[in-house]
């Protein structure tokens, strides 16, 4: 993945909580086999509002989304972030989010800020009044910041997730580095696997 | 002195690789694949010029696509068929076991692994579909997985992760008669709300768990993620090594005997202690439903559609708000008088036998309302050519419900089975969000008997009102 160490743009703020993952991107899109083009697909079923926040040309070309408590929650479809990154989202921005979301987002890069509620709400305020204000969303100082109305608030973020967004690490590649581990566990593995089990055509033997 | 352990601390002990830092590099004992969430992590695989480390710790299965018509008829979308055809190449270019769609052992992917054994007690087990979590029933942690992380197992058999806090869940006392596990599972979830478990591995205690069958454990496993844990886990005993008997993969003879000895230690210990402990009276939980678009939006099936009004929060205000325009119902009206349009019976929460069962001796000598569709989806062949064999099926299809193929079917829509818009839907699956089962539906989530109750009154109902 790319190295993320700053991001910077205008934000969206998507004044709702527990928006699940089948919001974020419905099982339609699912059916597809590519990683890419899923933007289009984006809260669809909302998107037919005129009215829905993303529709709104002030909020076109936005970077950072800005969400109520629990969002990402449901389904561990990894297309979720696919369509978020795709629209063009590099960080989101909640009190709390989904853990398997979390996950997905932290393989792909894109970045997961968990803000107090009330922070999250002044954020909003912010971004509401003025929509071209520019956020910022500092990886390596763990700050969010709109620059122009002296807001700032820390995050927490795990030192691992971290110098992986900073470094652009490939999770795979980390982990291949441990082989010899793996392979010495293996020697001791205690669950059998389903060797023997079933012949070449899936039946059991 | 030292203290115990919780049976998800001796599973993550046991499977520990190395520690660096607040990660674990974790082995998996089990990955289940299916075809929507591994093209793109079977496609990124050849990219690197990386193979599958374990192909026989690798299952995969057709499931979530599927149509749930005669097998004999092609599958018409060209997207989906598209997605089952990859899924085959793939399991066959990488040496991975696939079932593919009308195969003898094909099903959901959370309601064969039980049924052939390949889920064993203190397994590690993951698969790209949240609802892994089912497997935490026969006391093996059990987790839903993104792509990328499906890539990172199919590559090292293997998944760094930060070790969860536990919790346990505590259902003291006994249930009362007509109250089932996917009562429980609603109860839970309403207590807990849709965040309450986030981040936490739930261990389900007390007399009520242990008095539920294996299908039983496994529905109120399976609703864990719904509550925001990852993983539901319950403790092995005589029902857990029972189940297991003589399933196809299991060790057969003294191998089982021996097999099941070391099952029987994954269980907490007397003394271990929890990161959060919930205790909920069995006695307290009733029949329920969900009125809302989240699965913590439960009511009790004698109770009334809530209200906003008073809702001090404005953020929960709003949602309710929310939920109620889109689901089309107003406050105070009874859960008895909602008349619904369709009935699912299915999914890995509810499509095994004992749920058939239970829907089928309500159906027995009833018609399905007029005006009502109602469909029965089996979890797998092997649940259908069992109620087939016990003459379930004829029971459905005399009542005037549609008997169909397995797959997740209306649980998502990603195949034909969608909820059409405005139609109200009595759902045995787990999840009422926004346009789960199709654009505009309106989901409710019941148990199986109340799904067959209300499927021949025509509205919410319970079994006490079939005459």
């Amino acid at each position: 993945m790319k190295p993320v160490r700053v991001v910077e743009g205008r934000a969206v703020p998507l004044e709702r909580s527990d928006v699940d993952t089948d919001q974020i991107i419905p099982s339609d899109w699912l059916k597809r086999v590519e990683r890419t083009g899923f933007g289009r697909g984006l809260f669809s079923e909302w998107r037919d509002d005129p009215d829905f926040v993303l529709n709104r040309p002030d909020f076109v070309g936005a970077s950072v989304l800005v969400a109520g408590p629990r969002f990402g929650i449901g389904s561990s479809r990894e297309h979720a972030v696919w369509a978020l990154m795709d629209y063009g989202f590099e960080a989101v921005i909640a009190p709390s989010f989904g853990d398997i979301f979390v996950n997905n987002s932290s393989k792909q890069g894109l970045v997961i800020v968990v803000l107090a509620l009330a922070d999250v709400e002044e954020l909003s305020k912010l971004i509401k009044d003025d929509p071209s204000r520019l956020v910022v969303v500092d990886v390596d100082r763990q700050l969010v910041e709109v620059p122009e109305a002296g807001f700032q608030r820390h995050f927490e973020i795990d030192p691992m997730t971290r110098e992986r967004l900073l470094n652009g690490w490939d999770d795979i590649g980390l982990t291949l580095l441990r082989e010899p581990a793996i392979t010495a566990f293996e020697a001791t593995e205690q669950a059998p696997s389903l060797e023997g089990i079933f012949d070449d055509a899936g039946h059991v033997r | 002195m030292p203290t115990g352990r919780t049976l998800f601390e001796k599973i993550w002990e046991e499977h520990a690789i190395e520690a660096s830092g607040e990660q674990t590099l974790l082995y998996i004992d089990l990955h289940l694949v299916h075809e929507v969430t591994s093209p793109q992590a079977f496609e990124s695989l050849r990219l690197n010029g990386r193979g599958v480390r374990r192909p026989e710790r690798t299952l995969a299965t057709a499931d979530h696509n599927v149509p749930t018509d005669p097998i004999s008829t092609p599958v018409s979308d060209p997207v989906s068929r598209r997605q089952l055809e990859a899924l085959e190449e793939n399991c066959e270019e990488f040496g991975i076991t696939v079932f593919p769609r009308g195969h003898e052992n094909q099903g959901i992917v959370h309601v064969i692994g039980p049924e052939l054994g390949v889920t064993q007690p203190g397994m590690t087990i993951v698969c790209g579909d949240s609802h892994t979590s089912t497997h935490g029933a026969f006391g093996a942690l059990a987790f839903g997985i993104g792509t990328s992380e499906v890539e990172h197992v199919l590559a090292t058999q293997t998944l760094p992760q930060q070790k969860a806090k536990s919790m346990a869940v505590t259902l003291e006392g006994s249930l009362r008669p007509g109250v089932s596990a996917k009562d429980i599972a609603l109860a839970i979830v309403s207590t807990l709300g849709t965040g309450g478990g986030a981040g936490h591995v739930i261990e389900y205690r007390g007399d009520a768990i242990r008095d539920l069958s294996m299908e039983g454990r496994m529905t109120v496993c399976n609703m864990s993620i719904e509550a925001g844990a990852r993983a539901g886990l319950v403790a092995v005993d005589d029902t857990t090594i029972e189940y297991l008997r003589s399933r196809p993969s299991v060790p057969k003879g003294d191998e089982f005997e021996t097999a099941a000895e070391r099952w029987r230690t994954f269980v907490s210990d007397d003394d271990a202690t929890f990161d959060d402990e919930v205790v909920l009276r069995a006695e307290d939980i009733v029949p329920s439903i969900t009125w809302g678009t989240n699965p913590a939006q439960v009511v009790s099936l004698d109770g009334v559609i809530p209200s906003p009004e008073g809702i001090v929060d404005p953020d929960e205000r709003s949602t309710t708000e929310r939920s109620l325009a889109y689901m089309g119902l107003t406050p105070g009206t009874p859960v008895r008088s909602i008349p619904i349009d369709v009935v699912f019976i299915g999914s890995c929460t509810n499509s095994r036998i004992e749920d058939l069962r239970v829907a089928a001796s309500l159906a027995q000598g009833h018609r399905v309302a007029e005006g009502v569709r109602a469909l029965v989806v089996p979890g797998s062949h092997r649940v259908k050519r069992q109620a087939e064999a016990e003459g379930l099926d004829q029971i459905f299809l005399d009542a005037g419900f549609e008997w169909r193929e397995p797959g997740c079917s209306m649980c998502l829509g990603m195949n034909p089975d969608q909820l059409g818009a405005e139609k109200r839907c009595a759902s045995t699956s787990n999840r009422n969000f926004e346009g789960r089962q199709g654009r505009g539906g309106r989901t409710h989530l019941v148990s199986p008997a109340v799904a067959a109750a209300s499927a021949i009154m025509g509205r919410f109902a319970s079994p006490e009102e079939l005459s």
